[in-house]
C-alpha cells in the first residue's frame, strides 16, 4: 500500500483532486455536464479544452527539458503558426475550401518544423546554452509574429478552420482529440521505440551516452523539432479556437507555464527521466486553478502569486542543497568540498 | 599594435551604434541632432537603469527575469501609497528602493544557498511580483501629486537649445557610479571573477556567497529604481506595466557584448546597447512607413550576431590553450 | 639544510569519507628551502591530503603545525592565511580576468577603496619577472596564455600571498618538455629563496630531478618517508604500488603460455599519437589475445587506450584492421568495428546514473541497432536477467537504479552492457578499480574465459598482479611512451617493475 505514494503520478493527481475537490464544495455544478445541440458543455469540458494548446507545448516542453534543455521560444512559435495559418486563409477568395485549410495548416506546421530545427541547431551543433540559443527565437520570434499580421489581428471567417479549436467531434471539442493524437504519438515514439531511452540518457549523462555509441546531436535536435512541431499545433488550436491571429498576445507565456507543467509533473530541470502523462497533468492543474481562480471570483492575475510559489516549492523539494542545509544545520564550520557533497577519494 | 581581443565585442558595439547613428542622419532629415541623442536618453532611461543591474548579475553568470515585474510592483506600490494613501514621495521612493533591494536579496541567498538555476528562482519572482501588482490593484491607478508630475515636466536645458530628463540624469548617474564599481571595487572585480569561474572563486578565497546575493539585490534596487523613474515617466501605476521588459533588457546587455555565460562584459557596452535599442526605435519611428516590430526583429537578429561572434571568439580562445 | 625544523608538520591525519577511510594516520613534514614529492597511485589519498591541508575538507583526527604552532585549517582562507598555497592541477584561475588581476584579486592595492590598476599591473609585471623570470602582458586576460603559464601566473599568485609552503598540485601532467624545465627552473630559484615546496607528481624521472625528500602514501596510508636519493627508482616503484622485492614471488599466472597460435590481427595502430597524452607507438591486437597494459597512473595508458576507441581524436597514425580498412574517430565507428571500452572514469563515461540496470544494460546494443529496431520489453528483461545471472550482478532486479548498485555491481552492469554488442576487441580501463575482491576474481575470471573463446582484450590495471594474471603480452608505458613490450618468459613482476621505474 505504501508504494502508491512513490508514483510519479501520486502528487500531481493528488493536488489535481484537490483542486476539484474544492471546486465541487464551492460550486456544486462545476461537474455538471449538459448537453446542446449534440455538444456537451460544463467546466471540465472548457478546462480540457482550453487547456489543449498549453497541454501540446508541455509536451514538447518536456522531451527538451529531459535532455537537459529548455526552450523559451515555444510562445513566439505559438504565435507564428497561427499568424501563418491566418494569413494564408484570409489570402483566399473562399475561405471554407478544404485545400486552402490545408495548404496553410501545412505551411504552419512546416515553418514550426524549421524554427524548431533552427532552435535544435543552434543548441547542438552550435554548442550554445539551451536557454541563451532559444532566447533569440523568443524575443525575434514575436516580431515576426506581428509582421506576419501586419500588427494587426488577422480575423478569419472560415467555419472549417474553426472546427480544429472550436468545433466538436462525437460531443467532445476537436482540440480535445488533437491533443489525445499528439500524446499517443509522442507516448508511441518515446515508449515504443527506443527514442524515449536515449533522451534520458543524453539528459541523464551526455559523455556516458556518446561513449555507448548514441548520436547525442541527432536526438537533441530531434527534441527541439518536436517541440516547435508542438508549440506549432498549439498555436493552430488557439488561433482557430477565436478564429484569428493576435501576433502580440497569442501564447504569451506559454514558455514559462509548460517549463512549469513539466516540473510539476515531475520531470526534473536536471534533465533524464520524463513523464509526460504527468505533464498532462501538470497542465490540467495549471488550468484548473485559472478557472477555479476565476470561477471564486479572485482577480485571475494572482494565479501569478501562486504560481510562483508551486514553482518555488516543487524546486525546493527537488534540491539535494535545500535538504543537505537542513541536514548539516547544526554543523558549525563549512568545508567548501564537504558542502558540496563530493566524496570522492582519489 | 593590433586591437586587443577583449575589446573586440564592445568596439562592435560602439561602432554598430555611430553607424546606425550616422544612416540614420543622412536618411532622415531632423535626425542628426543633440536633441534626438538625448531623446534616446529620455526615453530609455529606466531601460538603461534595469540593464545596468542585469549586467551585474549576467557578469556574474547569473540572470534575473523577474526585473519586469519588479518595475511593474514598483510603479504600483508607489501610485498606491502616494495617491491612495497619501504618503509623502519622499518616504515612498526610498521605501519602493528598498522593497526592490530586499526582493533581489531574497531570490540571490535562494539562489545561493539552495543551488536552484537562477532561471528558475527569478521566474518565480518574475510572477510573484507581478501578481502582487494585482493584490494592489487591478486597475492603472494614475498619479497626480506635484511631486511626481513636477519630476515629470521638469526639463534641464543644456547649452546648445536641447534639454533633458531628471530620469535621464538619474540614469547616466546609475551608469557612471556603476562603470566605476565594476571596475575599480573589490565587490566589482568578483563579480567578474565569480563568473569566470565560481570553483575558482570559491577556492581564492573571494566573498562568493556575499557577491553573489549582492548581486541579486543590486539588480532588485536597479529595477526598483527603474520603476520609479518609469512612474516620473507614465505617471501611473499598472500591473500590466514593463510586461516583456527582462528581455528588452537581457537583450540590451547581451548586445552590448556582455557574455551571457558570465565573466566577460562591460557596463559601458551595455550603454550602448540601450542605445542601439533606442536608434533602432528613433529610427523606425523615422522611417514612418517600418512597423515597431521590425524593433523586435532587428533586436534578435542583433542577439544571434552577438551570440555567434561571442562563441567564435571563445572557441578561438580556447583553441589557443590547447 | 636538513638540520632545521620542519616549517609545516603535519602528524597523525585521519581523514574518513562515508564507507570510505581516506587518510589513515598520515605524517607529512615539509622543510624549508626543499622540494618535497608526495607520490603514491590512485586512490593513495594525494588529493584528499592536500584538500585537508588547503581547507577544502576537514581533519577527523590530527595535528597540523605551522613553525611550530599548532593550527587548524577551516576554509582555503585561512590555508593562505597560514601561509599555504596551492596550485591546482586544473589551474583554479578565472580566465576571463587578466593576468595581473590572478594575481592579485581579493587583495588588489587601493586607495580610498578605488583599485589602483597602474600599480596592480605593475606590481603583477615585477613578481613574474623577479621571481619567475617570465616577460608577459599582464593586462591580457589569462585564457590567452597557454596553460603552462597560466600556472605560473597561480604560482606568482601563491608567492604574493607570501606563501612559506607552496604546493604544487600534478602541475606537470599538461606540459611539454620545455614547459617542464622552465617549471623546474622556477622551483629550484623558490628553493633558493626558503620556500618549502610540495611537489604532486606521478612521473618519476622528473621526482628525481627536483626532489630532495619524498612522502609515499599507499590506500591512504602512509608508507614513508624517504631522502630522494637514497631511493632506488625499483624501491620507489614497489612502495607505491605495495610489495617488497624479497617477497615478490610469481603467482601462477592464469594466461597460458605466449602462443604463436593466436588468430589472425584484430587491429594494429600504427604511430599512433596525440599531444601531450601519448608519444607515437605501434601495437598490434590479435584475436583471442589479452594485452595488457602497464604503468603508473598518467603513463599514457589511459590515453593509449581511448585512442583505440574514438574516444579522443589522434594527432597522428591510424588503426589499421583486417581487410586493410583504417580509421576510428568516433565512440560510433569503433562501435561498429565491434570494439568496446569500459572507461576508468565509470561515473562520468559509464553508468547512466538515473536509468535502471536492463536499460543501462541495453543501452549500447540498442544505439547500434538504432532507434527503430527497438529491443521488445520482454527482450530487453530476457537479456537483463540473463546477464544479471552470468555476472552476478546483485541484487538481481534488472529495475532496479544503477545508481544505488554498488561499484562493482555498476561495474558488471557495464561489462554486460558492453558484451551485449559482442564486441571483438574490449577494452577494459582499471575495470576492478574500487570493488570488492569477489567481483574482482569474477571479472577476470570472465576476461579470460572470453579470451579463450576468441575476443581480444586491452586491459589496464594498476595493480600489476592483476595485469600478469590475466594477460598474454603486456605492454609497458613509462612518461607517454611505450617502452617496452614483455612475453612469454620474460613476464614477471621484476620485469615489469624494472621497465616501468626505467633508467
Amino acid at each position: 500500500m505504501g508504494k502508491i505514494y512513490k508514483h510519479h503520478l501520486f502528487w500531481p493527481l493528488s493536488v489535481l483532486a484537490a483542486l476539484l475537490l474544492f471546486n465541487l464544495f464551492y460550486s456544486p455544478d462545476f461537474f455538471s455536464i449538459t448537453m446542446h445541440d449534440g455538444h456537451l458543455y460544463g467546466s471540465l469540458i472548457d478546462i480540457l479544452n482550453f487547456g489543449a494548446p498549453l497541454i501540446l507545448v508541455a509536451i514538447g516542453m518536456t522531451l527538451v527539458v529531459a535532455t537537459k534543455g529548455i526552450d523559451l521560444s515555444v510562445g513566439s512559435i505559438v504565435a507564428i503558426s497561427g499568424a501563418i495559418a491566418c494569413l494564408t486563409i484570409s489570402k483566399g477568395a473562399d475561405q471554407n475550401v478544404m485545400g486552402l485549410i490545408l495548404t496553410s495548416v501545412l505551411i504552419a506546421v512546416g515553418l514550426s518544423l524549421f524554427l524548431g530545427a533552427w532552435n535544435g541547431l543552434l543548441v547542438s551543433v552550435g554548442g550554445i546554452q539551451p536557454i541563451i540559443a532559444t532566447l533569440i527565437l523568443m524575443v525575434a520570434g514575436r516580431g515576426i509574429a506581428q509582421l506576419v499580421t501586419g500588427g494587426q489581428i488577422i480575423t478569419v471567417t472560415s467555419a472549417k478552420y474553426a472546427y480544429l479549436g472550436s468545433g466538436s467531434l462525437a460531443t467532445l471539442p476537436f482540440s480535445i482529440f488533437v491533443v489525445a493524437a499528439v500524446l499517443v504519438i509522442a507516448l508511441l515514439l518515446t515508449r515504443k521505440t527506443a527514442l524515449g531511452l536515449f533522451i534520458e540518457s543524453v539528459g541523464c549523462n551526455p559523455s556516458a551516452s556518446l561513449m555507448s555509441g548514441i548520436r547525442a546531436n541527432g536526438v537533441i535536435l530531434s527534441v527541439y523539432v518536436f517541440c516547435g512541431l508542438c508549440a506549432g499545433i498549439a498555436g493552430l488550436l488557439l488561433s482557430s479556437n477565436v478564429s484569428s491571429a493576435d501576433g502580440n498576445n497569442a501564447g504569451l507565456w506559454y514558455e514559462l507555464d509548460a517549463i512549469l507543467a513539466v516540473v510539476i509533473g515531475g520531470t526534473s530541470l536536471n534533465g533524464g527521466r520524463f513523464y509526460l502523462t504527468g505533464t498532462v497533468i501538470g497542465a490540467l492543474i495549471i488550468q484548473t486553478l485559472t478557472t477555479t481562480i476565476y470561477m471564486i471570483g479572485v482577480p485571475p492575475e494572482i494565479t501569478l502569486v501562486v504560481k510562483a510559489f508551486v514553482v518555488l516549492a516543487v524546486c525546493l523539494i527537488q534540491s539535494d542543497s535545500f535538504w543537505a542545509v537542513f541536514a548539516s544545520r547544526w554543523k558549525t564550520r563549512h568545508y567548501p568540498g564537504e558542502k558540496e557533497g563530493i566524496h570522492h577519494v582519489s | 599594435m593590433s586591437l586587443n581581443r577583449k575589446y573586440i565585442p564592445i568596439v562592435v558595439t560602439i561602432l554598430l551604434f555611430i553607424i546606425m547613428f550616422v544612416a540614420g542622419s543622412f536618411r532622415y532629415t531632423g535626425f542628426f541632432s543633440l536633441q534626438v541623442l538625448m531623446n534616446l536618453l529620455i526615453d530609455n532611461a529606466f531601460l538603461l537603469i534595469t540593464a545596468v543591474g542585469m549586467s551585474f548579475v549576467i557578469l556574474s553568470g547569473g540572470i534575473d527575469l523577474s526585473v519586469g515585474s519588479m518595475i511593474a510592483l514598483s510603479t504600483m506600490v508607489s501610485a498606491s501609497l502616494v495617491q491612495q494613501h497619501g504618503w509623502p514621495p519622499v518616504v515612498v521612493i526610498p521605501l519602493v528602493l528598498l522593497m526592490g533591494a530586499a526582493f533581489g536579496s531574497g531570490m540571490g541567498a535562494i539562489i545561493h544557498y539552495f543551488k536552484i538555476q537562477p532561471f528558475i528562482v527569478t521566474l518565480a519572482g518574475m510572477f510573484m511580483a507581478r501578481g502582487l501588482c494585482y493584490v494592489i490593484s487591478i486597475d492603472t491607478i494614475t498619479i497626480d501629486n506635484s511631486f511626481y508630475t513636477a519630476v515629470a515636466q521638469t526639463k534641464i536645458t543644456l547649452p546648445g537649445g536641447s534639454f533633458i530628463s531628471i530620469s535621464a540624469i538619474i540614469a547616466l548617474i546609475v551608469a557612471a557610479v556603476a562603470i566605476y564599481t565594476a571596475h575599480y571595487t573589490r565587490f566589482g572585480r568578483n563579480v567578474y571573477a565569480l563568473g569566470g569561474s565560481e570553483q575558482s572563486s570559491l577556492l581564492m578565497g573571494l566573498p562568493v556567497a556575499r557577491t553573489k546575493i549582492m548581486v541579486y539585490t543590486l539588480s532588485g534596487l536597479c529595477s526598483a529604481l527603474a520603476g520609479v523613474v518609469f512612474t516620473f515617466y507614465m505617471l501611473s501605476g499598472y500591473g500590466l506595466h514593463a510586461v516583456g521588459f527582462e528581455l528588452d533588457t537581457i537583450a540590451a546587455v547581451v548586445i552590448g557584448g556582455t557574455l551571457l555565460t558570465g565573466g566577460v562584459g562591460y557596463v559601458l557596452g551595455t550603454f550602448f546597447g540601450v542605445l542601439i535599442q533606442g536608434v533602432i526605435q528613433t529610427i523606425i519611428s523615422f522611417e514612418g512607413t517600418l512597423s515597431s516590430w521590425w524593433t523586435k526583429i532587428v533586436i534578435g537578429l542583433l542577439l544571434f550576431i552577438f551570440i555567434l561572434l561571442q562563441r567564435v571568439l571563445s572557441a578561438r580562445g580556447s583553441s589557443l590553450k590547447r | 639544510m636538513s638540520a632545521q625544523e620542519p616549517i609545516l608538520q603535519m602528524t597523525k591525519i585521519h581523514k574518513r569519507f562515508p564507507g570510505v577511510k581516506a587518510l589513515c594516520d598520515v605524517d607529512l613534514r615539509l622543510y624549508p628551502g626543499e622540494v618535497h614529492a608526495l607520490m603514491g597511485e590512485n586512490g593513495a589519498g594525494k588529493s584528499t591530503l592536500i584538500k585537508v591541508l588547503t581547507g577544502v575538507y576537514s581533519i577527523d583526527e590530527g595535528k597540523v603545525e605551522m613553525e611550530g604552532i599548532s593550527i587548524s585549517i577551516n576554509s582555503p582562507l585561512e590555508s593562505q592565511a597560514a601561509g599555504i598555497s596551492t596550485v591546482y592541477q586544473e589551474v583554479n584561475l578565472c580566465p576571463n580576468l587578466t593576468v595581473a588581476e590572478n594575481i592579485f584579486i581579493g587583495r588588489e592595492p587601493r586607495r580610498f577603496g578605488r583599485i589602483l590598476w597602474k600599480e596592480m599591473n605593475r606590481r603583477a609585471a615585477e613578481i613574474l619577472s623577479e621571481r619567475l623570470n617570465v616577460q608577459i602582458d599582464v593586462t591580457e586576460p589569462l585564457r590567452m596564455y597557454s596553460v603552462a603559464v597560466q600556472q605560473l601566473v597561480a604560482i606568482a599568485r601563491a608567492l604574493d600571498i607570501s606563501a612559506k609552503v607552496l604546493i604544487l598540485d600534478e602541475p606537470t601532467s599538461s606540459l611539454d618538455q620545455n614547459e617542464v624545465q622552465q617549471l623546474f627552473r622556477i622551483m629550484r630559484k623558490l628553493k633558493q629563496d626558503g620556500l618549502a615546496i610540495l611537489f604532486v607528481t606521478h612521473f618519476l624521472d622528473q621526482m628525481y630531478e627536483i626532489s630532495d625528500r619524498v612522502t609515499i602514501l599507499r590506500n591512504g596510508e602512509f608508507v614513508g618517508e624517504y631522502m630522494a636519493k637514497d631511493l632506488s627508482r625499483l624501491d620507489l616503484v614497489l612502495k607505491m604500488i605495495g610489495k617488497e622485492l624479497s617477497l615478490l614471488e610469481d603467482l601462477p599466472s592464469l594466461a597460458e603460455d605466449y602462443k604463436d597460435s593466436f588468430g589472425e590481427v584484430m587491429v594494429k595502430a600504427e604511430n599512433l599519437s596525440r599531444k601531450g597524452a601519448i608519444e607515437p607507438f605501434d601495437l598490434s591486437i590479435r584475436k583471442g589475445e589479452v594485452v595488457g597494459l602497464a604503468g603508473l597512473l598518467g603513463s599514457g595508458r589511459t590515453e593509449a587506450a581511448r585512442l583505440f576507441f574514438g574516444a579522443d581524436k589522434p594527432d597522428s597514425g591510424k588503426l589499421i584492421f583486417p581487410g586493410g580498412s583504417e580509421g576510428v574517430h568516433t565512440p560510433r565507428e569503433a562501435i561498429k568495428r565491434r570494439i568496446a571500452f569500459c572507461s576508468e572514469n565509470r561515473k562520468t563515461e559509464g553508468i547512466i546514473g538515473d536509468l535502471t540496470v536492463r536499460e543501462n544494460i541495453i543501452l549500447a546494443l540498442q544505439a547500434k541497432q538504432g532507434v527503430f529496431r527497438t529491443l521488445s520489453r520482454k527482450q530487453q528483461d530476457e537479456v537483463a536477467v540473463e546477464y544479471i545471472r552470468m555476472l552476478n550482478i546483485n541484487p538481481p532486479n534488472p529495475d532496479h537504479l544503477i545508481k544505488n548498485l554498488s561499484g562493482g555491481n555498476q561495474q558488471k552492469v557495464l561489462l554486460a552492457r558492453w558484451l551485449l554488442t559482442a564486441p571483438q576487441l574490449f577494452i577494459l580501463d582499471e575495470p576492478t578499480r574500487g570493488i570488492d575482491i569477489g567481483a574482482k576474481a569474477e571479472i577476470q575470471k570472465l576476461v579470460l574465459s572470453l579470451s579463450r573463446q576468441g575476443m581480444s582484450f586491452l586491459f589496464i590495471s594498476s595493480e600489476l598482479e592483476e595485469v600478469l594474471r590475466v594477460s598474454d603480452r603486456i605492454v609497458v608505458l613509462r612518461d607517454h611512451c611505450k617502452v617496452k613490450e614483455i612475453s612469454d618468459k620474460d613476464m614477471n613482476q621484476q620485469n615489469i617493475m624494472q621497465a616501468i621505474a626505467g633508467g
